[in-house]
């Protein structure tokens, strides 16, 4: 029986390391093209076919497939410094919707979540100079209202999540932009900046403690270069998701619930608290995530410039989805989604534009739901091979 | 020469791993009533919807006339005037009847549909064979029973000479199925040849002609259904005895368990209370049986005694308590098990595994959990157990997805964990339904033994033969109200049937 468990985890590994390949092909493609493009352009008609290969490789592809890790960026760490800041909010979101996938929710809303807990752990940082893990103790509770409120429409007044918590986006992105603003005069805001208050200045007792790492005998990241300890955080959270869905009551009672309603109730479970519950944790998670990127201190809100819903929510999807909502999935799946897209922005930007980036994710995700269609196939292949000698105990189904 | 009409010879139809139908040959006679008798998982759906077109046989042919034809479609099938009327219905319900009768085959008067030629036809049809109908009134407002007259109409108005019937009786009052029955020898009468599939022995006695057998995929003979008794057609289906009534002890019954009081529930289809005002009560040691047509308010009824569904008024109590307003979990602690009527809505969580299913009502108990955390261990070695003892058959055993396994192993396990619970009382509601012959003699015998253990037993069924077998009481339910209460010693499916069709009913204090 292990075997076969192993074995079904192991095609939706196998189904997303193909959906990636295939995604990574589209995208070299695009750069092969744009790069013929632009030589045309700029009059090198006669760039030979050889040549246009090697500079796509080299400005385009090369930087992607490198990531953080590629060597002209990464002076003293600081591309995988980028790309490990990114990674941690991005594992958060990601879990936030995955968690919610896996009890039968579709929580759209991580991005106004991740605004609120935003808004939250800087608001305990700047206003109340609260140390760093209250701050995230708060991003964490400023999400989770942000989840609760449809979670409580959704059980008690039968209100489908996704439109509530897409409104939600829209009313929490707009009310923390007024808040921290207030015509300039917001105690948050910093006039000069026009953005909040850099917590370097401000709270430094608010932001994440940071780590180094020896290689051979020198520290791996610069002084300036040193990452937080967020990504670790997100892990540690990452597995504790995991243990909760499938190892405690708690989770069984939110799976029954996600899986079938009915059945649920019929077994004494108290499906509306299931389903706020879920969609506390769910925001609570989204919450942590905008809490583990602000409170590193390398970005500020801005409330006159951020009139779009930040793309950490969005991007949360993508991650569930590549991960098959699989907590521990999450954390690889935000690694791979952070390591293109930080290499996206390490190419050569007059010949590639740094969307490429969300093209090959975005093909990578669109394949995701392909990638379920050839999990089916394979484990349809796989019944008709087991099932071929012992034809009786099959038998009953497929004449129903 | 006999004259056969269709003629499926040596059809084999194979799915990934299973032969669904396996060298099975059925030979038509004209004007006649040929019966096709089976267990669920038979193959007898298959082999029809070979005749329909749905599949292609893997081997075989299929004449019709003796002319050897091709069926690729359904729409192949009409055109040789082979009609169906299938076990649900496939009707538009917001149509007319009228309205659903021509649909696809309307007459048309340039652009526009001609009503009026088809009414006319309709009317006419509906006439000559008995089927009253309202061809004006919309499909989901009238009963059942017209709904299928609607779906012979169908058939009619397309001259179909095949005609097809798909366990047709599941849904019908005994007088109602008297009609049909009817309805079908006056179709045999003008030379229409009827295929007429059900596992339902006695109809096949009274209406048909000769009878085909299949099991588990396999042709076993074709009888003469007149000179063949109901136990030789049963040893055929199943292929070993059954015993067609359960043995009871002689029980006096105990203490009252379950006293439901003037019970009223509202209905969330319409807006009339689906329970009026009903009260019954359960005792130790007896099977209190709960019958009536669907749709009379037995499953709101059960919804309300569980907890699935609030009443407005009345009292419910439990071994004297009263839970009226008590959470699903309490009720099951103070000793009140269900199976319930849908066994995929309500009864499994279907993308659980096996093992899952197993604990969904105890999962909290100390048994299975320390602090929060599932004992997986317990947990595996309490769902073997029980897979073991209730003979629960799946691919994977305690792993296996509830959503793979076959009916009747779904609800063995739902029955297993039920009655695992000690319950004192048990509330089954068609606790059969859908299920093979093999599968419902084990459940009545675990029913059977859970009364003569001493334990109270509330039963919801649609199936008289059921009723009869099992209770000790019979309660019939029409309309939300409880209009009779029987002895089945002393009472029979006839009178049943005039109670549960409304046209009987007793006052209060003429029930004992």
């Amino acid at each position: 029986m292990k075997k076969k468990i192993s074995m079904s985890g192991f095609g939706s590994l196998l189904a997303s390391l193909v959906c990636i390949a295939v995604g990574l092909l589209v995208g070299f493609i695009v750069l092969l093209v744009l790069g013929a493009i632009t030589s045309a352009q700029s009059g090198g008609a006669g760039q030979s076919f050889g040549e246009l290969l090697k500079v796509t490789w080299e400005q385009g592809f090369k930087p992607i497939l490198h990531g953080g890790f590629y060597a002209k960026a990464n002076t003293m760490g600081m591309g995988v410094r980028m790309e490990i800041l990114q990674a941690a909010p991005l594992i958060m979101t990601g879990l936030s919707v995955a968690f919610a996938f896996k009890t039968g929710l579709f929580n759209i809303g991580a991005a106004g979540q991740y605004t609120v807990g935003a808004f939250f752990a800087l608001f305990s940082a700047i206003v109340l100079k609260l140390p760093w893990w209250a701050c995230l103790l708060a991003s964490a509770l400023g999400g989770a209202i942000w989840g609760a409120i449809p979670g409580l429409f959704k059980a008690f007044l039968n209100v489908n999540e996704v439109i509530t918590s897409i409104m939600f986006n829209w009313v929490g992105l707009y009310a923390v932009n007024t808040i921290i603003y207030q015509g300039g005069t917001g105690p948050m805001f910093n006039l000069k900046t026009t953005k909040t208050f850099t917590l370097k200045e401000c709270a430094p007792q608010s932001l994440l403690p940071t780590f180094n790492v020896n290689v051979g005998d020198k520290p791996y990241f610069g002084k300036l270069f040193t990452p937080t300890i967020g990504i670790f955080i997100a892990i540690a959270l990452a597995v504790a998701i995991w243990i909760v869905i499938n190892k405690t009551t708690f989770g069984y009672e939110l799976k029954a619930c996600g899986f079938n309603k009915n059945a649920a109730k019929y077994a004494g479970i108290n499906e509306k608290k299931s389903i706020v519950l879920s969609m506390i944790i769910s925001g609570a998670l989204a919450g942590v995530g905008a809490g583990l990127f602000y409170l590193s201190g390398s970005k500020e809100w801005e409330p006159l410039v951020s009139t779009a819903l930040p793309a950490m929510g969005f991007n949360g999807i993508s991650v569930a989805l590549l991960a098959s909502s699989n907590p521990i999935g999450c954390i690889f799946s935000a690694l791979f989604i952070s390591h293109i897209t930080v290499g996206g922005g390490f190419m050569y930007a007059k010949l590639f534009p740094t969307e490429v980036a969300d093209i090959i994710s975005g093909v990578v995700i669109y394949l995701c739901a392909f990638s379920l269609l050839f999990k089916t196939f394979l484990a349809g292949r796989k019944k008709k091979m087991a099932s071929q000698p012992a034809p009786d105990k099959n038998g009953k189904e497929a004449d129903a | 020469m006999v004259d056969y009409v269709i003629e499926m010879l040596n059809i084999t139809k194979e799915f990934p791993g299973i032969k669904a139908n396996d060298d099975v040959t059925l030979q038509l006679r004209r004007g006649e009533i040929h019966a096709l008798l089976g267990e669920n998982g038979a193959g007898k759906s298959t082999l029809m919807s070979v005749l329909f077109g749905l599949y292609q046989p893997e081997k075989g042919v299929i004449k019709k006339d003796g002319q050897v034809v091709k069926i690729q479609n359904p729409n192949d099938a009409t055109a040789l005037h082979i009609g169906m009327v299938h076990q649900h219905f496939k009707l538009v319900e917001c149509f007319t009847v009228l309205d659903n009768i021509i649909l696809g085959a309307e007459p048309r008067k340039g652009v526009v549909v001609n009503r009026a030629d088809a009414r006319k036809r309709v009317l006419e049809l509906s006439e000559r064979y008995g089927l009253k109908v309202d061809p004006d009134a919309r499909v989901e407002d009238i009963s059942v029973g017209m709904q299928q007259r609607v779906e012979i109409l169908k058939m009619l108005y397309r001259d179909n000479d095949i005609l097809i019937f798909d366990e047709p009786t599941a849904v019908l009052t005994p007088q109602e199925i008297d009609e049909l029955m009817d309805i079908m020898r006056s179709f045999r009468a003008e030379g229409k040849s009827i295929l007429f599939i059900t596992h339902k022995l006695a109809e096949i006695k009274a209406v048909a002609d000769r009878c085909s057998v299949l099991r588990k995929g396999r042709y076993m003979g074709t009888v003469d259904v007149a000179t063949t008794s109901v136990e030789e057609m049963s040893r055929l289906m199943v292929g070993r005895d059954v015993k067609m009534v359960s043995d009871k002890k002689e029980m006096t019954p105990g203490e009252t368990i379950l006293k439901v009081e003037n019970l009223t529930v509202p209905s969330r289809v319409h807006k009339n209370n689906a329970v009026k005002n009903a009260s019954l009560e359960v005792r130790a040691g007896e099977i209190v049986c709960l019958a009536g047509i669907e749709g009379n308010g037995q499953t709101e009824f059960v919804y309300a005694v569980t907890g699935l569904e609030k009443p407005s008024e009345g009292r419910v109590t439990l071994c004297g308590r009263d839970i009226t307003k008590m959470p699903i979990r309490e009720r099951g602690k103070l000793g009140m098990a269900h199976i319930p009527e849908d066994r995929h809505k309500h009864g499994l969580v279907l993308d659980y595994t096996l093992e899952n299913n197993l604990v969904l009502q105890r999962y909290w108990d100390k048994e299975f959990q320390t602090a929060g955390f599932i004992k997986s261990g317990a947990v595996r070695a309490y769902s073997d157990r029980l897979i073991e003892q209730y003979d629960v058959r799946s691919g994977q055993g305690s792993t296996t997805v509830a959503r793979s396994m076959s009916g009747g192993n779904q609800q063995k396990a739902i029955i297993a964990r039920e009655i695992e619970r000690d319950p004192q009382l048990l509330v089954a509601v068609q606790p059969t339904r859908g299920l093979d012959v093999g599968a419902i003699e084990y459940i009545h015998s675990q029913i059977v033994a859970q009364r003569d253990a001493g334990k109270a037993v509330l039963l919801v069924s649609l199936e008289l033969d059921e009723v009869m077998n099992l209770s000790d009481r019979i309660l019939v339910m029409y309309e939300g109200e409880i209009v009779g209460e029987f002895d089945p010693k002393t009472t029979d499916v006839q009178t049943l049937g005039l109670y549960m069709a409304g046209a009987k009913r007793m006052e209060k204090e003429d029930r004992k």
